[in-house]
């Protein structure tokens, strides 16, 4: 199988982490061979990061450049705008709709771009946007944020919704598994 | 059993199974997780030293006593561990003793992209270097057995993409080699009548290296096809291997040095065309060069930034993969102070007074970023207060009285310590701001000697920053908390005014930290905001102009209310007390 890729982007601090964590998790436990490639250190003080995840029967670079990307997860709407380079041909971009200022907005040099999706969308892009807060908050917890999106995410995958609900037991803590996995749910379903 | 696990855990799994029983590092990006996780097996002694030089030499004395020893930095804190390390490939080692050092091609969290090879060719001691997580287990257990048969410390190189990348590993048993300490006077002793003595041995074990280096099972040739040839090493070799497959034939080197001559001569008979593809210097390249081979490097690959298969594949004439592009350029998003951040008050009121702040090495190196922009200096670790005297010194008075700087309590402790004593004994007039966070906070919460803490968490020994300051002779020694910006300003101004050194300590725990309770978040109530935007110059990205008024962002904020006292027209609301 040739090797497919994943990237979760997002803004430093909103909790990639454990999303990397988790489908790291799944696609080991589904036998491929995996790479998972994180940035630490100053990026993740509210700057732009990405992760990200490859999988296949043998995978070497542990990145992924443009026009490579299966999918890309975002956690932010900017951030998905800012890696759609990244994006293979009918690649799927599935996003968050939060928008989060970077500094030079706060500081007035430059403006948050508006009506991102459907510029996405008119450039070709296949992109699946929606109010993950808003769902998080219904499942109990705004920073289950990462669990929605991953919800959505397994929507545009074959995996069984049970290994994804294994992956989950296994990389969350008991106390927040069950608003997790009602987040999960509630993306996937979305 | 298989794991996906992180390069750097996957270095501290395969110190655990080598044995070692004695690590000290100071963290640093792309280097810090290594000894976190080492510190999670109870049965290895871990501590976090003050500064690489510290933990470099207490690894040695370890290593002295017999037990196999271990220390971990990022490139820039070998500069400070070279000092030792120079000298240590005299004396050799008695049991083994290995270093880890990251370097970060492309800054991704660094002050620069410096080549930590040449540390290994200048002190002349081994360097293995790992491409993936399977070999840096694999390669930090063969250190060990390298360091103790040709009595050598051993570096391993990592990278941010190896150290922060996670692939398939399978871990092995424990054993603990020990071995007992014998003194050993012509040895250990490095003064010039034995130094002279060992510096023959030095050449020598370099020349049984290089025979090693030439079957050593870390360099392998990968036939493919015969057209290209390409030398390459750590995350460069996933990258050409991504690209070329098996259309090219690859030798993969596992031993940066020394590097083997018959083995490169061997290959390079085999192919058609030579090429190297490493990251940073043309080390590799170099080499090459002078076994009067022709080959191509870094005149079709830069020498600056990181790779990646797209940039391979481009210089050497293939297409790339591309994607599609907005047309409208894009904010940038560069990183920030966090909300609640105790960095932030501080900076504003430096910014307000408008001072000269020479900084130093930290997440505060963000004070020099729009919109606080009240950093003009940062070097390397502790040069904030060693060069706020050479300053002072050299342009008197005027500069005295406008001039701080600023470094944070893991810093100071790491080499700010000894400017401030030249700061006492050649006495300027300098004001030096400690920003004590009470955390080592870029490198994500390690604990340092003036927390309380150590390396698991367990009570430890406290610096009394106060005490230790006033013991060097600093008479003025002044603590504001940096929520409070009227307190803040007061005392700068005060201690800039007076005629003597004085020391600030600008004490307020990391916001991050998790026995920091986060507030309520505050609102905004758009009756009263008169959208002067006051409140937008402290850069708090939790605060952002929506449709005319400031709006707090309830996911980001903490409470901390620095904001609130910018607001002429309290139009922030919901501010709770410290609970």
């Amino acid at each position: 199988m040739k090797t497919k890729n994943i990237m979760i982007v997002g803004v430093g601090g909103q909790g990639s982490l454990l999303a990397s964590k988790l489908l790291g998790h799944l696609l080991l436990s589904e036998g491929y061979d995996v790479k998972v490639s994180e940035v630490h250190g100053m990026s993740q003080r509210g700057g732009s990061v990405v992760t990200y995840v490859r999988y296949g029967d043998s995978v070497a670079s542990p990145v992924i450049d443009e026009g490579e990307a299966d999918c890309i997860v975002s956690f932010e709407l900017l951030e998905a705008a800012r890696w759609l380079p990244y994006l293979k041909e009918d690649g799927q971009i599935v996003t968050n709709t939060q928008q989060i200022d970077p500094m030079p907005v706060v500081t007035g040099a430059a403006a948050y771009p508006e009506d991102l999706v459907n510029k996405m969308l008119a450039t070709g892009a296949r992109v699946d946007a929606m109010d993950c807060v808003a769902l998080a908050a219904e499942a109990g917890n705004i920073k289950a944020v990462n669990l929605v999106l991953l919800g959505r995410l397994s929507h545009y995958f074959e995996f069984p919704e049970e290994a994804w609900m294994k992956s989950i037991e296994a990389c969350v803590p008991p106390k927040f598994l069950e608003v997790n996995k009602k987040a999960f749910t509630l993306g996937r379903n979305a | 059993m298989k794991q996906l696990m992180l390069g750097n855990k996957a270095v501290a799994r395969g110190l655990y199974e080598a044995g070692v029983q004695f690590a000290s590092s100071y963290p640093g990006t792309p280097s810090t997780e290594v000894t976190e996780e080492l510190a999670k097996y109870d049965d290895v002694y871990c501590e976090w030293a003050p500064n690489e030089k510290v933990a470099m030499e207490a690894a040695f004395g370890a290593c002295l006593a017999g037990k196999r020893a271990f220390c971990a930095m990022k490139h820039v804190g070998l500069n400070v561990a070279a000092d030792p390390l120079y000298t240590m490939s005299y004396t050799g080692v008695n049991a083994g003793l290995v270093a880890v050092v990251a370097d970060d091609a492309g800054m991704h969290s660094s002050q620069n992209e410096q080549d930590s090879r040449h540390h290994a060719i200048a002190a002349k001691v081994p360097m293995l270097e790992p491409s993936d997580s399977a070999e840096a287990l694999e390669f930090t257990k063969l250190a060990f057995e390298i360091s103790e048969e040709f009595d050598t410390p051993v570096l391993i190189k990592m990278c941010t993409r190896v150290s922060h990348s996670q692939s398939i590993v399978e871990c092995g048993e424990r054993t603990v080699p020990e071995k007992s300490y014998e003194k050993n006077i012509p040895k250990y002793v490095m003064m010039p009548g034995n130094a002279k003595k060992r510096h023959p041995f030095v050449e020598e074990r370099t020349r049984k290296l290089i025979d090693y280096a030439e079957s050593a099972p870390v360099n392998r040739v990968e036939m493919g096809g015969t057209g290209l040839g390409i030398i390459t090493s750590s995350t460069s070799y996933q990258y050409v291997k991504e690209v070329f497959g098996d259309s090219v034939s690859i030798l993969k080197i596992g031993m940066a040095n020394p590097l083997p001559v018959k083995l490169i001569l061997d290959f390079a008979s085999k192919v058609d065309e030579l090429a190297v593809v490493e990251e940073l210097d043309p080390i590799m390249e170099n080499h090459v060069r002078q076994l009067g081979l022709k080959v191509r490097g870094k005149d079709i690959l830069p020498i600056c930034g990181e790779f990646s298969q797209n940039l391979i594949a481009e210089s050497f004439g293939r297409k790339p993969a591309s994607g599609r592009k907005l047309e409208e350029t894009l904010p940038m998003r560069p990183p920030v102070m966090c909300p609640g951040c105790p960095h932030r008050g501080l900076f504003y009121t430096l910014k307000k007074l408008g001072c000269t702040v020479l900084g130093d090495i930290g997440c505060y190196t963000l004070g020099a970023v729009a919109p606080l922009g009240s950093m003009e200096m940062t070097l390397c670790m502790g040069a904030s207060v060693s060069s706020i005297h050479g300053f002072n010194k050299a342009l008197g008075a005027e500069s005295e009285s406008r001039t701080v700087c600023v470094i944070g309590d893991s810093t100071f402790m790491h080499s700010g310590m000894t400017g401030l004593a030249n700061i006492a004994y050649n006495q300027s007039n300098s004001t030096v701001i400690i920003l004590d966070n009470s955390i080592t906070g870029m490198t994500g919460h390690q604990q340092n000697p003036t927390t309380g803490y150590n390396i698991k968490g367990d009570p430890a020994g406290k610096i009394d920053l106060e005490a230790l300051c006033r013991s060097m002779g600093f008479t003025r020694v002044r603590v504001v908390d940096p929520y409070r910006l009227d307190e803040c300003e007061k005392t700068v101004k005060e201690e800039l005014a007076c005629a003597e050194p004085s020391v600030i300590i600008s004490r307020r725990p990391c916001a991050l930290l998790k026995y920091v309770k986060r507030r309520p978040p505050l609102r905004v109530n758009p009756e009263k905001c008169k959208s002067c935007k006051s409140c937008m110059r402290i850069g708090c990205p939790a605060i952002s102009m929506k449709n005319g008024k400031a709006h707090v962002d309830e996911t980001l904020c903490v409470g901390c209310g620095v904001c609130t006292q910018l607001c002429k027209f309290d139009a922030f609301e919901g501010m709770t007390e410290e609970g």
